[in-house]
């Protein structure tokens, strides 16, 4: 495809910390390419400002591959540009052949009581990691497994199970959805492990943990807006948050596993 | 060897692997190792603690299981969570000898393929070791819930890989690393929970504490707020993956940085083979001066794709459909008749450049400086054609194969690949070279244990598809548990050392000391523009193909471009913030002193070996000329002093079990 160069007018989400107030600042941008992706062009950006002596805009990255869910900036209102992508695309795959000339683009932070800004366009997912060390794995320490053809695992059920593995954990589900629920990145791992026989012990537990955590950090239920879904780089499927619900009310009939009460 | 060459560097006593018993035959060793390795009584491995810096498959395997073992853990990555190292982006699968097609397949085929490999410049008792505990690592992901592909009947599914003749590769559809990294966070989160393993995401570390010889802890940089803290421990681990973005350009991820290792060289350890990297050769071509890193596609397109480069330079605007057959030059099926499209990776990529340095490469024109410091505009890029393909097997049964990596390619270039010829590239992808370990996996500093990428232990000078992922996670489920209790058994009676000791006090007033000069400079220049200018240097001279005259060129320019970057770099912002641009600062200087180091090395080094092409080491065909009479040897580097030229220390390798062949694919 042949390069255009466009010019734009970026409407940034600046703020200094998570303790001061940010507001939108304007910026143009001249000679960006069609051939850039979204962050090469912010790249851009920055060493601009950088040669003015201005502070650049902070925001994550990394693989810049799609792969290791680091990145995540809402775009015209939208995570990840979605609304501005044909395809499913987290914000490194997102290119500038988007976009045309003199568009007026708004990016800004997720936004999620339980995600605090750090600075600019950059928040605190660790949330995330909490509720998966409160049960989202496999209980098996190493030098403990047994031979890997020991249990067969039928096709359509692994599968779905790496259909739901699939998740790089970047928060776009959470920012999106109006109730500020982690649901589906809750259901992805739920269905990821409950989908394989090496997850069946510890099945109802799990849920019940994960649920407990994603309550106590301040993510809120999930009401089927199915907005989480629909921004989803990797194409989590809403079903996963019917897994979820069904192996939730399955658990509260099953006594298996540890009670916190006993402890 | 000429005087010029020598008056980089000096020579220093040979060292060798002190801890694998080589009078036994290579299959005992390792069970001899673990035996006679001192062992750690469970009550007092909670007295002792860990420090592993890197969260990937090798530092997030070892945290994980030192911390079931009881040992206290302080984890430290540089992303927002430990699931996102760049072990995640590999593709294709991971290699394990369990023979479960019926293929002849065992730990000593295994064992043979990846010396091979290697081009015979790894060290035979490390090599054999990986493939014994490759089964195992399936064995432990599959426990962990990974979702390997299986067949119908529930099992399984495994395929051939990177040019070897068995079905040994396990994969995970295209995103193998990730689903093997996502097991292993799991099992580290695990252990969080637990209390064994504290996790300090959006650290980066910045020193290395050596107390009295030993390595005792590390000086860090929290990411937020700014915070230069010390962490004192019992032994540290090093799992910092590889340095390929001193090439600025890279598969890598965009942190990935070398100041760790770095660091730890400027104390003290060796740093092995700095020269050998690997460069892939499909990859999404560069796109413009704006490019921030490349893309990587799975090699296996080369199975169907023919790749081709018009022969007429004035057709390189062309659209490549109305290029006929007659005026195309299907340049590998040409030069190798037998291999075609399928000779070795180091192959397929350097004819890719000289093809393009001949000024018959297609696409965007970028700029580049010649060695004369003129601006030329070269096309980087070669087609890779499934026309053919797609007449012989059917659109459906292309994108059945290949669709994702045809999806990516065309999210990216905005192409699409089922009607123009995809435009491919060699790029920067692993580096073979790291620190220096012993058996063990420890380097020269007592307590300095580097594992992963991070050491240049298994791969010799080319490493094999879909073993890096085997040897993240070997080294850290099943190497580094056996092996660090050794040391660790006496810790308990090392001297006590804590935040006022002299060498943390002086450890972490040198890393203040970097920073503020860093933020003293305010010249004119981005940190971006300098690791700019440096990664185009080592592409040109110390990429794909290496001469004499060019690396002592590199060198100069090298050294000139670092005197310009303490006088002329522009780092915004201060350092008790959120300041990326400093970050990234620091990680160029590292950069600067490693560029340095491998081209020395590639100078030195004057034969062709695996993914280190010496132009004057060919056969008379232009293939690879290893030179085993002077080179068989690992280049362990010590770090001379600022200024000063490094020393070279060679550990002589041994085969015993594996008899040396040159290479062919004629």
């Amino acid at each position: 495809m042949s390069e255009n160069l466009m010019s734009l007018t970026l409407r940034i989400w600046r703020q200094p910390n998570a303790a001061t107030a940010g507001k939108i600042s304007e910026y143009k941008l001249a000679g960006v390419s069609s051939d850039m992706s979204f962050l090469e062009m912010l790249d851009m950006l920055n060493e601009e400002l950088t040669v003015k002596g201005e502070e650049p805009v902070a925001f994550d990255y990394d693989c810049r591959e799609g792969i290791c869910g680091m990145c995540g900036i809402v775009i015209n209102g939208v995570p990840h540009g979605r609304g501005n992508s044909a395809v499913a695309t987290t914000t490194c795959q997102l290119h500038m052949r988007n976009f045309k000339d003199g568009d007026v683009i708004t990016i800004e932070p997720w936004r999620a009581t339980p995600f605090p800004i750090i600075k600019d366009l950059v928040v605190d997912r660790r949330a995330f990691d909490k509720i998966i060390a409160s049960g989202g794995y496999i209980s098996v320490n190493t030098g403990a497994a047994p031979e890997a053809h020991a249990n067969a695992v039928s096709k359509l059920k692994a599968d779905r199970a790496f259909d739901a593995a699939t998740c790089v954990g970047c928060g776009a589900c959470v920012a999106a959805c109006p109730n500020h629920s982690g649901m589906l990145f809750v259901a992805a791992k739920i269905t990821h492990l409950a989908m394989l026989p090496q997850g069946q012990p510890e099945r109802p537990l799990r849920i019940k943990t994960m649920i407990g955590t994603h309550d106590e950090l301040g993510f809120a239920g999930c009401q089927n807006a199915g907005e989480c879904a629909a921004v989803c780089p990797k194409e989590i499927p809403l079903d996963t948050i019917a897994q979820l619900n069904r192996d939730l009310i399955a658990s509260l009939f099953n006594r298996a596993g540890k009670s916190t009460a006993a402890e | 060897m000429s005087a010029t060459t020598t008056s980089f560097y000096r020579v220093g006593k040979d060292i060798s692997d002190s801890v694998a018993d080589t009078s036994l035959p290579v299959e005992e060793i390792w069970a001899d190792r673990k035996f006679k390795a001192k062992l750690v009584n469970p009550s007092n491995r909670r007295k002792l603690t860990v420090i592993i810096v890197g969260t990937g498959l090798a530092g997030g395997a070892a945290a994980a299981s030192l911390g079931e073992a009881g040992y206290n853990v302080e984890n430290f990555c540089y992303q927002d969570s430990p699931r996102r190292a760049h072990s995640i982006a590999a593709q294709g699968g991971i290699n394990a000898a369990k023979n479960y097609r019926n293929d002849n397949d065992s730990v000593h085929r295994l064992f043979y393929d990846t010396v091979k490999g290697g081009d015979y410049r790894s060290r035979e008792t490390n090599v054999h070791r990986l493939a014994e505990v490759s089964a195992n690592i399936i064995d432990q992901c599959v426990a962990q819930g990974v979702p390997f592909a299986r067949d119908y009947g529930g099992l399984l599914d495994t395929r051939s890989f990177g040019g070897v003749q068995v079905q040994r590769t396990f994969y995970a559809r295209g995103q193998t690393g990730q689903q093997l990294l996502i097991g292993a966070y799991q099992a580290l989160e695990r252990q969080v929970e637990a209390g064994t393993v504290n996790m300090h995401t959006r650290h980066e570390m910045l020193e290395l504490i050596v107390v009295g010889g030993r390595a005792r802890g590390i000086v860090t940089r929290d990411m937020v707020s700014g915070a230069i803290k010390s962490w004192i421990g019992d032994a540290v681990v090093l799992a910092t993956g590889g340095y390929g973005n001193v090439f600025f350009l890279s598969t890598n991820a965009m942190g990935c940085n070398n100041t760790a290792n770095m660091r730890a060289h400027r104390k003290g350890a060796y740093f092995g083979n700095p020269c050998y990297t690997q460069i892939h050769p499909t990859c999404i071509p560069v796109h413009g001066d704006t490019q921030s890193k490349l893309t990587l596609m799975s090699e296996s397109l080369r199975n169907d794709g023919r790749i081709w480069v018009p022969k007429d330079p004035a057709d390189a605007t062309k659209d490549p459909r109305q290029i006929p057959e007659e005026d195309r030059d299907y340049y590998l099926e040409r030069i190798y008749p037998s291999f075609g499209n399928l000779v070795p990776r180091d192959i397929a990529s350097r004819q890719a450049k000289y093809r393009c340095d001949e000024g018959l490469g297609v696409g965007p024109a970028v700029a580049e400086i010649d060695p004369d410091g003129t601006e030329r505009q070269v096309r980087r890029g070669v087609y890779l054609d499934f026309t053919d393909a797609i007449a012989r097997m059917g659109k459906a049964a292309v994108a059945s194969k290949y669709g994702n990596l045809f999806d990516m390619y065309a999210q990216i270039t905005g192409e699409n690949p089922y009607e123009t010829p995809m435009r491919i590239y060699p790029a920067v992808h692993y580096t073979m070279g790291g620190l220096w370990v012993d058996y063990d996996l420890s380097s020269n500093i007592p307590g300095l244990y580097v594992v992963g990428e991070a050491n240049f232990s298994d791969h010799g000078a080319n490493r094999l598809g879909a073993s890096a992922l085997m040897q993240g996670l070997g080294d850290g489920y099943f190497v580094l548990p056996n092996t660090i209790n050794d040391y660790l058994a006496d810790a308990l009676s090392f001297p006590k050392v804590d935040a006022s000791s002299p060498e943390v006090v002086e450890a972490e007033q040198g890393v203040q000391q970097r920073i503020s000069d860093l933020l003293a400079v305010q010249g004119t220049r981005t940190v971006d523009s300098f690791h700019k200018e440096l990664g185009s240097i080592m592409w040109e001279y110390c990429g794909m193909e290496r001469t004499q005259a060019g690396l002592i060129e590199a060198i100069g320019k090298i050294r000139a471009l670092r005197q310009q970057f303490w006088s002329d770099v522009k780092v915004t912002g201060v350092n008790e913030d959120f300041n990326q641009t400093l970050e990234r600062a620091g990680r160029v200087v590292d950069f600067f002193d490693l560029g340095e180091l491998m081209c020395i090395d590639a100078l030195h080094r004057r034969e062709s070996c695996g993914g280190h092409f010496r132009a004057e080491s060919q056969t008379p065909d232009g293939e690879a000329l290893r030179d085993d009479e002077n080179f068989l040897y690992v280049g362990a580097w010590e770090f001379g002093g600022d200024g000063q030229t490094p020393i070279l220390h060679k550990e002589p390798l041994i085969y015993k079990a594996i008899e040396l062949k040159q290479r062919s694919y004629k």
